[in-house]
Formats: C-alpha cells, structure tokens, sequence
C-alpha cells in the first residue's frame, strides 16, 4: 500500500471553536508521529479556519489542511463527509483520529464506509507496532468487560475516535509554526437533504463532570435513590460534582446526566471517589484516567479494588459522612 | 409509512464476568436480550404508526437463535420481521455488517420511508453501522435522536448533542439512531405475542442477498481484533480497613501527603 506517511486529526470546530478533545488528539498524535516517523496534520473544515490555525500548530501539528466553504458554517453530515472522503482519497493519509463527539460519531462511520477504511470506536489507548507499521487501537469491548486491540492490516487510512477526557492535552509552546495547505472541495453537487433549524446549548451544568477537580460517584451499594444525599454531602464539603454508575441511572436513581463510564461521560478529574460500585469495566472505561482513585466497597472482591490507589473496605453508609465530617473540620 | 427497525441481540452485559486466569468470558447462562437502545428505536416507531398509520418491519442481523428477538420485537407490535443469518457473515465488523444490512434492505419490496437504530449496542459500543446503513443505502442520517414528527416532506427531529440539542428538517426517506431518552417501549400484549410466536419469519443468507465477494464477514472486515486481555490492575495500591473514622483519618492524612486535599 502506498499511502502519505501522515497522522490526522480532524479539527472538530463548531462556530470558530476548536474542541477540547482536538487539543488530546494532537497531543497523544504526537506520540503517535515519533513512534511511527509520520507527519502529524490537523484537517480544519469551516466557513472560516485562520483563526484557529496557530492554535493547532502550538500542540504540534506541523501541517494543517484547511477547507474553507460558507456551507462549512455548522456541521452538517452530509457536506463534512464529502470533504473528508475525498481530501482522504487525494492524499491517502496513514492515520486519522477523530474525537467521539455527536460529531465525530457521525462523520468517522459515514467516512469509513465511504472508502472502506478500518474504524475502531472510543479508543482508551493508541499505539503504533512499528514492526508491522499498524496502529494499535485498545478499547473496552462486550459491553466493557473485556479490552480489545484492534487492528486494521489491510485497509487505509485506519481510523479511531477517541473520548474527551481519556488523552491530556499537553501544549508544545505559545508560537509552534506549519505548513498551511488549501484545499478547495465542490460541495455544489451535494443536495441539501437535511437542514438544521434550531440549536440550543443547554446549561446544566450543575453538573459539570467533566471539568471537577473532585468526583464523588454513587453506585448500587448506596441501596437506593435516597441514599444520594450521602455521595452529594461528600461532593458538596470537597467542592466536586457528583457522579453515578450506569445501574442507578438505568434504575431511575438520577438523572443521565451524571452517568459516568462508557455508556456515560469520560472523567479525568484529580481525585475519583468510587462509593459503592463494583466496578464493571464499562464504569471503569470512564474513570480510571483520573490521577488518583479512591474505592470504597464492602465487597473486598469488587473490581473497583483494581484500579484503585486507595481502597476502603467496609459500610460506605459509615465511611461516607465520616469523610464529609472530617473534610469539613479540615476546611473549616 | 414504512419504518424498519434494525435490532441486535445482545448479552445482558451487566452479567457478563471474565475469568481472569484465562482471560475469557464468563458467557454461560447469560441471557440475551433485544440491544436496550433498540427497544427506543422500535417504541418511537411504534408511537409514529400509532399516530399515522403504516407497517412496521424489524431486521436483525445474527445467528439463527436472534429469531427470538425478531418475535419479542413483534410481541411489543412490529408488523414483520426479517433475519439475516448466514455462517458467512460471522466475522462481520461495522463496516460488513453495514453492508450486507444494507442489502436486505434493498431486497424490501414495500418502499422504505423512515430506518431506525438504537444509538449503539451494549455489547460493540461503536454506534457505527447506525451511520453506515445510511450511507450505503442513500439516505440522510441524523444521530442521537430523542424524538421525531411527521412533515409535509419528512421529518423534524431533535437531535441531543454535548451541550444540549439540536433540531433538524430531513427529507424522506431517512435513518436515525435513537438515544434512550426518547421514551421506554411498551408492554408486549397477549394477542400480539401468541401471533409473535407462530409468525413466518424469513431469513436471508447469502443466496438471497447476493453480496459483492470479498465484503462479507471476516473477510470484508478492515478491522480485525489483534488480542484481547483482562483491564490492567494498579499494583501499588493500599488497602484501608477497620473503623470508619480511623481509616478515614488515615486515608485524609494520605491525600495530604500527595498533595491532592
């Protein structure tokens, strides 16, 4: 296969802003391209990308490939899908990363069939066999109880997304320089078959999961809804947000929006409070980047006791507003 | 209206363990249910042909025992239902199951107005074939949707995103996947599963469907799994037991020394 040594990630953007998982893509890319030799490219599809350029060069792109059209104005499936499989066919890139956003959970899987590429969804880990010159994707898989590295041997570009949160972003300087390459894509012959009239951001950010130094999540050892109250004492006297495992958000214990794990939100926050939960993988899948993570559990055998730092075995009924209480005295 | 459903059977996930010694999975005795997200699919389809009338068609793509959730599905109220099984698809990834669901899409004789799927199965996670379908059938594909309204020429649907949602005018025909905020499906009703149980249902292989060589299966798969392996365990963790308020105090006094209270 003759392919253009070259790494991409596509620089997801929505009115002129840069996603935060494009900043963790380049930063991780770039221990991609020194492993593998390749050259490490941002694709920058907007109405208007300049802007937007030095950043992408200060976390290491050294290439950025930028498409301008007014009809790149909000994300659209249809016209963004278009740029990339044919920018891909025209260059044939090794690699591309996408984050595994609303929008790069549509756009990767449309490209990928598209041009018969290899896609491996909601990568923890990126790796490149430099024997075989493959990437190596590892990913939670069977509901997450297991992990799988996924190989794509015979397809190009080998494709990933990749969840916010899971790769830290890591800056090069404050005034990297690259190479800016025009690209100009007729998006006259594709029908407009779908049109977006509305888009609202909503904030509910009570619950901002992603950006607290300090998570405290309940799982089905709290007992029942009520029992919350126990894991948002703790959060609340540490200054964090409250998390939940996937069985107590199925359960109607909360609301979704405090799911964490891999059907759930990706957390990376400095310390991770696990009061309660087992520990599937699928819950492990969206936490066990956190610097540091404390379990408590009554079940010495739990799986949350493997990823711990700190493990607590005992009635988290107790140990939980025993916690609060002294973090309290602590602060106060 | 014609809306086809496409379903997948799963293993309960939640009852899945792995041996760690020989790093398989514990799979006996886990029961296999319709994909939960599916079961949103199918109730939103279920809520538009309440409302304007029309058929109902599932599709599942498996081994031959996925017949049953092909029959649950029609308990719940689906119309028909078709299943694609053939030994020579075992192996398929996201981008051959794609492919050959496509196929028999293709092979419907009633015009298809409004495809479906759960946003992702519990067992994959990928939520690729959802988009995939779409492409190669030709239709538009709006992800992540939580409900969807009849037009003049198709549909409004609300899409959620990361930060709250969108609201989208798509032409007809066209796929969505659907998120489990949507709604919960319905009880199966008694007449409804007697007929399940006796309903004709088709299944289409390789003879039927006629695929392209070389896209199907393992074969047509660019993704191939390379090892898989039980998640890593930290080994430099510590162990606190004994009363609440003395492991709390140790474990705070920890934190302290790391910097991170």
């Amino acid at each position: 296969m003759s392919t253009n040594k070259e790494i991409w990630v596509y620089a997801e953007q929505e009115n002129g802003k840069l996603s935060g998982v494009v900043f963790e893509l380049l930063s991780e890319g770039r221990k991609l391209a020194a492993k593998s030799g390749f050259t490490l490219c941002a694709v920058l599809a907007s109405a208007g990308g300049k802007p937007m350029h030095q950043e992408l060069f200060n976390y290491g792109a050294k290439k950025i490939y930028n498409i301008e059209d007014p009809k790149l104005d909000t994300y659209q499936n249809d016209y963004f899908s278009k740029v990339m499989a044919e920018l891909i066919k025209e260059q044939n890139p090794e690699i591309v990363l996408y984050g595994a956003s609303t929008i790069g959970r549509s756009l990767a899987p449309t490209v990928a069939v598209m041009g018969w590429a290899g896609l491996t969804a909601d990568c923890t880990e990126l790796d490149f066999d430099t024997e075989r010159g493959l990437l190596l994707q590892t990913r939670p898989a069977f509901g997450g109880n297991i992990m799988a590295t996924i190989i794509c041997p015979d397809h190009r570009p080998q494709m990933s997304t990749v969840r916010s949160n899971v790769f830290k972003k890591e800056r090069v300087s404050e005034n990297e320089s690259g190479e800016v390459v025009e690209i100009k894509v007729d998006l006259s012959g594709v029908k407009e078959r779908m049109k977006r009239v509305e888009s609202v951001v909503e904030e509910v950010n009570t619950v901002d999961l992603k950006a607290a130094d300090y998570i405290v999540s309940g799982g089905r050892g709290l007992g029942g809804p009520e029992n919350f109250k126990i894991v948002e004492g703790l959060a609340g006297a540490l200054g964090g947000a409250v998390g939940a495992s996937r069985a107590t958000v199925d359960a109607g214990w909360i609301s979704h929006h405090h799911q964490v794990g891999q059907t759930g939100k990706t957390v990376c926050p400095l310390v991770y409070i696990a009061c309660g939960i087992s520990g599937a993988i699928q819950h492990l899948a969206g936490m066990q980047s956190a610097d540091l993570i404390i379990a408590i559990n009554k079940d010495p055998d739990a799986p949350i006791f493997d990823v711990a730092d700190f493990g607590l075995i005992g009635d988290l009924h107790q140990i939980v507003p025993e916690f609060t209480k002294q973090i309290t005295a602590l602060r106060s | 209206m014609h809306i086809v459903v496409c379903i997948k059977q799963v293993p309960d996930s939640d009852k899945v363990t792995i041996d760690r010694e020989t790093n398989r999975l514990n799979r006996a005795g886990v029961p296999s249910i319709i994909n939960p997200f599916d079961e949103n699919a199918l109730e939103m389809a279920l809520q538009l042909k309440d409302k304007h009338g029309g058929k109902i068609t599932v599709i599942s793509m498996g081994p031959p025992q996925a017949e049953e959730a092909l029959r649950t599905a029609m308990s719940h109220g689906a119309d028909d239902a078709i299943l694609i099984s053939d030994r020579k698809f075992g192996g398929a990834d996201t981008w051959a199951t794609s492919y050959t669901i496509t196929l028999a899409l293709k092979k419907l004789t009633e015009p298809v107005d409004l495809i479906l799927f759960g946003k992702q199965a519990i067992d994959g996670d990928t939520a690729q074939v959802g988009p995939g379908v779409a492409h190669f059938y030709g239709v538009p594909m709006i992800t992540y949707a939580k409900s969807c309204e009849v037009t003049e020429n198709g549909f409004r649907v609300q899409q959620v995103t990361d930060h709250g949602y969108n609201v989208w005018d798509v032409e007809k025909p066209a796929a969505l996947t659907v998120v489990k905020e949507a709604n919960s499906l319905r009880m199966p009703s008694l007449k409804k599963k007697m007929a399940a149980k006796k309903a004709e249902i088709p299944v289409w292989g390789v003879e039927q469907l006629q695929p392209e060589e070389g896209k199907i299966g393992l074969a047509g798969s660019p993704t191939k799994v390379n090892k898989v392996f039980a998640p890593p365990i930290k080994l430099n963790k510590e162990i606190l037991s004994g009363e609440p308020a003395d492991m709390v105090k140790e474990l705070i006094y920890k934190l302290r020394e790391k910097k991170v209270l």
